[in-house]
């Protein structure tokens, strides 16, 4: 996308069907740098580098991202935006470089304990349990269950109860992800933006503080992408953070409250969502290059929004 | 050539002890392979370690059977920790490779003439039935009717061995109903998924590599008690032939395990008893050596017959293919 | 094997027979006469048993005589292709076993312990005894010579090992299967070998290129019979490794069902020796099989290095979907490496029969797992990390025997290869980010 083609968005409330939702500033302190500080930061990685044989993909010198808000990274494919998510749940272990959750170190914690603090991710190429049903991929998502214990598990009475609740809040999660007509059904059968609601859906069973979301819109249909952004502005307003990956620009200035550019591996540019696509290092080291920035305008995503 | 007698044999493998032990290691084979999707090529090792560790309690440390029992399975416990820590971690196929190869070591070990007096190595062990037959409840005398006609020792083998694999069964059912198993078939189906969720994966697939080796150290106890144990019954063909058991039943089914081993072992019965006859009397233009043969070359056929056009087994969902991707 | 329905409705069925019918027809005249051996002797009328093995250097010896007495009872027997022999025994108490020197070849004898020993049948029933038989001249081998002699042989066994290797290689790096069945296609070169120049007594060359072109034509076959309508038909990899397993039994025992049981020999394995230095020395055998592995890898190496066919099969094996999209025919190359695969697993066979010596029908299954020890050793999938692997396992199993029990010397090759799953899970040449 180039400045000259498409009119930039206005920075007031557009007049969408859905209710416009206040984006939260004052996130940084000082200038909006690569790295800079954030007021109340909950996640900090300082130093993290991981290499693939000879090629760096990620190096990243120092990167926080702000509680309570919906930030997004993007960047180029290649950028290194997966495997950062990958070092900083846990999945990859780095070269070099620490960071912290919520004040805890997470050197060296496995992927399991991470997504037990409260930091849960879900995938690039979403990992429905096909195999399972969708209220059992729900299931699976509870935290803490006794029955998940060997010992216990062999005694129904032990958990039946806990599993009560569980399937109870699992009923709720899937009414409002509107899942419930298919929780009987194997997660194979759904199709690809219902397994993305599902994943998201799974991961919220077990009350994350921090909610990961590699590519969430990617292989959704249009029909389900306002449903899906909705999610996602909920999660900020039930008071959980919301660290995202993705492609399509118009949902990132829809609604990030903060956008962080990776290029090569690394931060290379971020600040609120408008500054930062209007930032020359931005549109040059990724918006002039690539041509994926303009699937919104293809599929007709916003585009009451963008004409206003 | 006498149908009866072919039929009556047939018929008594239903519950034989080589079904029942077959049973009890393809019960161990579901947890790990049906359910948990871990690729254990090895259940022969587990299978020889029950029988060796029975054996060589019994003889050279004169251990009463239920503690010989104990011994059979804290061998294999010890042998599923000492395989899953280092490739638990690691893609599926290493889990495949290491089994197999600890299958090997294992028999080779017991094959060498190196421990010749706790092993018996080529001529492997004999007479350590003494105290399993002193405990024997069952008055002298023959029990059962018709084709499942047993003396009192067969009778009391039977016995155990079905209370075992019941034990077993009744195990596996409570799991796969849990929490537990749950998780177990989420990580079949995408363990990154499940760790993602916050559960411990590896802790999940070494208590499924546990349980399940568990169960097939107590089928190789159950293959061994009634005769002798033989280091070449624990060749990698034995896994297979639980693979093959396993595969016919249904690997990710409670009852298809037991059911499977019972097809298998009534048809290999039968055509083992039939075959031969046929070429005795000259309807196979065969030796009767080259027709016993015959029901092995089937046993792979069937092996490659159901993989292909029914993997999830006879008592399986056709919509439930169980197989890691 | 199956109904006429079956083959009539499911074309897929019918290619399968069709393979086995190929397996059947090409080798439906074996002789079955099984090799008559005084090896097991009494073993029926007699509860418990003495038993044991005859060897040279860790080979069987046959037709070696053994006389077993105690306690008024007294019986012969010679031992049978493997060394060993079994004789039943009416009570547990003390026998005297006599190895017969003059039925031993020419020049070697009992070198530890003197010809009779005496053994106790114990508790167990069973009791086993062995004889340790040596060059009859000499005690003792100079450590050097025998290390000297081990490396060469494991030199030689490696590349033996490799060439079946790299096939077992190709086919996983560029399929994604782990092929059981390889173990079959090592048998089935030495069989084919054996039928043409022993059973019809064509020149061995002959019978030893009729086996190279026939393996390779059962590759062939194999592959769009079975392996290519299954990648079709959309089979996990987990599956097509079951379904491998599965032909690998049935292939076993079709070889058992022609040749039976017993050891047979190809023609020549009684070659003559050559002193290399000291007491080190090698068969004309020996020096011929590992002349030939070493062209045959170079002719390989040659193929995959510098060739269109070798470049796009290194290609399938790095990225099957982006050779696939860059314009190589997967299918055509596939088919290439099964024929190049089967050929050299051949090949492997016809060799591994001279080196054990003598061929068997589970023979391929023997060493399978070293195949894939040194597969996984080199690296999956990376043809020359097979290579590097199968001579690393070769020598290594050669090797150990100096310190450990040659009916153990497989162990320690499996075990390590367990260790370095431990420590370098992706194999030496293998890379890193490849695993999880």
């Amino acid at each position: 996308m180039s400045s000259d083609s498409t009119p930039v968005p206005a920075p007031a409330a557009p007049p969408v069907p859905h209710a416009p939702r206040p984006k939260s500033t004052g996130l940084h302190k000082g200038e909006a740098v690569p790295g800079v500080a954030k007021v109340d930061p909950i996640i900090i990685a300082d130093g993290v580098r991981r290499t693939f044989g000879g090629l760096t993909a990620v190096d990243v010198d120092h990167v926080e991202i702000p509680r309570n808000a919906i930030t997004a990274l993007i960047g180029p494919n290649g950028a290194g935006k997966t495997t950062l998510f990958n070092l900083l749940t846990g999945f990859d272990k780095p070269d070099a470089g620490s960071w912290s959750f919520d004040g805890k170190s997470l050197s060296g914690v496995p992927a399991y304990k991470v997504a037990r603090m409260g930091q849960v991710r879900t995938f690039q190429l979403t990992k429905a349990l096909g195999l399972l049903t969708v209220l059992e991929n729900m299931k699976l998502g509870a935290k803490g269950q006794s029955g998940e214990h060997f010992f216990q598990g062999l005694i129904p009475g032990i958990w039946r109860k806990q599993e009560k609740s569980i399937e109870a809040k699992a009923h709720d999660l899937l009414r409002k992800f509107k899942l419930d007509a298919k929780q009987a059904d194997f997660a194979a059968s759904l199709s690809g933006g219902q397994r993305k609601l599902l994943e998201m859906a799974r991961a919220l069973m077990s009350d994350p503080v921090l909610v990961m979301l590699d590519e969430p819109m990617a292989g959704v249909n249009p029909a389900l992408t306002q449903s899906l952004l909705d999610h996602i502005l909920d999660l900020k307003d039930e008071g959980m953070t919301v660290l995202f990956v993705e492609h399509d620009m118009h949902m990132v200035r829809h609604i990030a409250d903060w956008v962080i550019v990776m290029a090569e591996g690394k931060v290379v540019a971020e600040g609120p969502p408008l500054e930062v696509m209007q930032n020359p290092a931005v549109i040059d080291a990724y918006l002039g290059a690539h041509q994926e920035i303009d699937l919104g305008e293809i599929t007709g995503r916003y585009h009451a929004e963008e004409k206003n | 050539m006498d149908w009866g007698q072919i039929l009556s044999n047939s018929a008594s493998f239903i519950i034989a002890p080589a079904t029942i032990a077959y049973a009890l290691a393809a019960v161990g084979l579901s947890v790990q392979f049906g359910y948990a999707g871990l690729l254990n090529m090895g259940i022969a090792g587990f299978m020889a370690l029950g029988a060796y560790g029975y054996a060589i309690s019994s003889i050279t440390f004169g251990l009463p059977w239920y503690l010989c029992i104990v011994v059979a399975i804290a061998a294999s416990v010890v042998y599923a920790l000492i395989l899953g820590i280092p490739t638990l971690r690691l893609r599926g196929d290493y889990l495949a490779i290491v089994t197999i190869a600890g299958a090997e070591v294992l028999r080779l070990l017991f094959l060498t003439s190196s421990f010749d007096q706790y092993t018996g190595s080529a001529d492997g062990l004999t007479g350590y039935q003494g105290s399993f037959r002193d405990s024997n409840p069952f008055p002298r005398g023959s029990y059962g009717f018709g084709p499942w006609t047993m003396n009192e020792n067969q009778a009391w083998v039977t016995v155990i061995g079905l209370v075992l694999l019941a034990i077993a069964v009744t195990i596996v059912f409570l799991l796969m109903r849990s929490p537990w198993g749950r998780v177990l078939k989420g990580i079949r189906e995408d363990e990154d998924a499940v760790r993602a969720l916050g559960k411990n994966v590896f802790a999940f697939k070494m208590q499924a590599l546990v349980l399940g080796g568990i169960f097939g150290a107590l089928g190789g106890v159950i293959y061994a008690l009634p005769s002798s144990v033989n280091p070449g019954s624990y060749v990698t063909s034995l896994t297979f032939f639980v693979y093959t058991a396993l595969l016919l039943g249904g690997a990710a089914t409670i009852f298809g395990p037991v059911l499977g081993s019972v097809v298998f072992w009534v048809l290999q019965t039968f055509l083992g008893n039939v075959l031969p006859a046929l070429a005795g009397i000259g309807i196979l233009p065969v030796s009767s050596s080259q027709a016993s043969t015959l029901r092995f070359i089937l046993v792979g056929v069937a092996l490659m017959l159901i993989v292909i056009f029914r993997p999830q087994g006879i008592l399986g969902n056709k919509k439930e293919l169980t197989f890691v991707k | 094997m199956s109904s006429p329905g079956l083959i009539s409705t499911r074309p897929r069925t019918m290619r399968l027979l069709a393979i086995f019918g190929f397996a059947l027809a090409a080798i439906a005249f074996f002789s079955t006469a099984p090799a008559a051996h005084a090896d097991e002797v009494g073993l029926e009328d007699n509860p418990f048993r003495v038993s044991g093995n005859v060897q040279f250097n860790g080979d069987p010896l046959e037709d070696v005589k053994l006389t077993v007495e105690g306690g008024g009872y007294k019986a012969e027997v010679e031992t049978d292709a493997e060394g060993q022999w079994r004789v039943g025994v009416p009570e547990k108490a003390e026998y005297k076993v006599t190895l017969d020197e003059s039925t031993l070849p020419d020049g070697v004898a009992v070198v530890e312990g003197s010809n009779e020993q005496t053994v106790e049948v114990g508790p167990g029933g069973r009791v086993t005894t062995n004889f340790f038989i040596g060059k009859g001249e000499r005690n003792v081998t100079p450590f050097i010579d025998q290390l000297v002699e081990r490396l060469v042989s494991g030199l030689n066994f490696g590349l033996m090992l490799g060439l079946a290797a790299v096939g077992l290689s190709l086919v996983f790096g560029t399929t994604g299967l782990s092929n059981f069945a390889h173990a079959e296609m090592v048998t089935f070169g030495a069989v084919i070998a054996w039928f043409f120049s022993a059973a019809l007594g064509l020149p061995l060359w002959l019978g030893i290129t009729l086996a190279l072109v026939l393996s390779g034509v059962f590759g062939f076959l194999m592959d769009a019979g079975i392996w290519r309508p299954l990648r079709k038909r959309g089979l996990g990899t987990v599956q097509l490794m079951i379904v491998s397993i599965g032909l690998s039994l049935a292939l076993r025992y079709v070889f058992q069902f022609f040749i039976g049981g017993g050891t047979r020999q190809l023609p020549g394995s009684n070659s003559p020796e050559i002193q290399l230095f000291g007491s080190v020395s090698l068969t004309v055998i020996d020096l011929v099989s590992m002349g030939i592995s070493i062209v045959v890898i170079a002719a390989l190496a040659f193929f995959l290095l510098f060739t269109r066919i070798g470049k796009a099969t290194r290609a399938i094996s790095d990225n099957p979907s982006l050779a696939a999209a860059s314009g190589i025919n997967v299918d055509r190359v596939v088919r290439i490496v099964w024929i190049l695969a089967t050929a050299l697993a051949g090949l492997a066979g016809v060799l591994y029969a001279y080196y054990r010596p003598g061929l068997k029908w589970d023979m391929g299954a023997q060493i399978l797992l070293l195949v894939f020890a040194a597969v996984t050793l080199g690296g999956l999938g990376t043809a020359f990390g097979a290579l590097v692997g199968a001579i690393i396992v070769g020598i290594l199993v050669e090797i150990s025997s100096l310190w450990i029990p040659a009916d153990l010397k497989y162990v320690g090759a499996l075990v390590v290869l367990i260790l370095i799953l431990l420590f370098r899970p992706q194999g030496i040449l293998g890379r890193r980010e490849r695993i999880g």
